[in-house]
């Protein structure tokens, strides 16, 4: 992973993933702020339409990447010592990982 | 260059050698004085970090949501407090500021606002504006 998103590719992830958050959040704070869910069955019906679930997780890997190189890049900046920063390293690994994981339990 | 003129770039070389070891060398953000598009930028990653440490709490919610009725009203009820309230419009602000400084990375990259007064200008712009979008949209959403 690291490897596959390093340097300049890191620099082009890092830009067409910030384009599709910024769609995603226009569309969603629009839909949450105009026509919230009124009960559970309106909201799960709404979840499980075709595009909107497939949105989400395109959504959701958008943002785990993004997180990934944008949170790497401040950790190589400011954890030095090698120890701490695999560790800082695995630890950002690891909670992005466990958080799609849960998503993927959910919507999957 | 250095083939060409050997004397001359030895001479350069001492001379940089010197002014990089007087240079004060120290990024520690409390002493120095940071220009209002550095704040800006570090605004930016301290707001990017900051989601990310989010992320499972919204996660759970999605969860609780969707686990049955009584769970859809357990989490809406958790979203009405204040206590979210006061959460979301941090995490609002956070994304607005990380909205507003990203599209102007994105212009930079293409050379648009790179000029002395215009990059202080938006630099400005991101820090004033996004706390006021994060109040119409904390408005918006409540």
């Amino acid at each position: 992973m690291s490897r596959q998103a390093s340097g300049f590719r890191a620099w082009v992830y890092q830009r067409i993933t910030a384009g599709l958050l910024l769609l995603f959040f226009v569309y969603l704070l629009l839909t949450l702020s105009f026509a919230p869910p009124a009960d559970f069955v309106a909201w799960v019906e709404w979840l499980s339409q075709p595009l909107v679930r497939i949105g989400l997780l395109i959504f959701v890997g958008a943002l785990l990447l993004h997180s990934w190189v944008g949170v790497r890049d401040a950790i190589i900046d400011y954890v030095h010592p090698l120890g701490l920063r695999i560790a800082a390293l695995t630890l950002l690994a690891l909670w992005l990982i466990g958080t799609g994981l849960w998503v993927l339990t959910i919507l999957g | 260059m250095g083939s060409l003129c050997p004397g001359f770039a030895l001479k350069n070389r001492k001379v940089m050698m010197i002014t990089t070891q007087k240079r004060p060398f120290f990024l520690n953000l409390l002493v120095i004085r940071l220009p209002v598009a550095g704040v800006m930028s570090i605004g930016h990653r301290i707001s990017g970090v900051a989601m990310v440490a989010t992320l499972p709490y919204f996660v759970y919610l999605l969860a609780l949501s969707v686990a049955g009725p009584a769970g859809f009203e357990a989490a809406a009820q958790l979203v009405s407090g204040w206590l979210f309230k006061a959460f979301l419009f941090l995490f609002l602000w956070a994304l607005m500021h990380h909205f507003l400084a990203g599209i102007r990375y994105l212009m930079l990259d293409i050379d648009i606002g790179i000029e002395k007064p215009v990059y202080r200008q938006t630099a400005w712009a991101v820090l004033v504006a996004a706390p006021v979008l994060a109040l119409i949209l904390l408005g918006a959403l409540s």
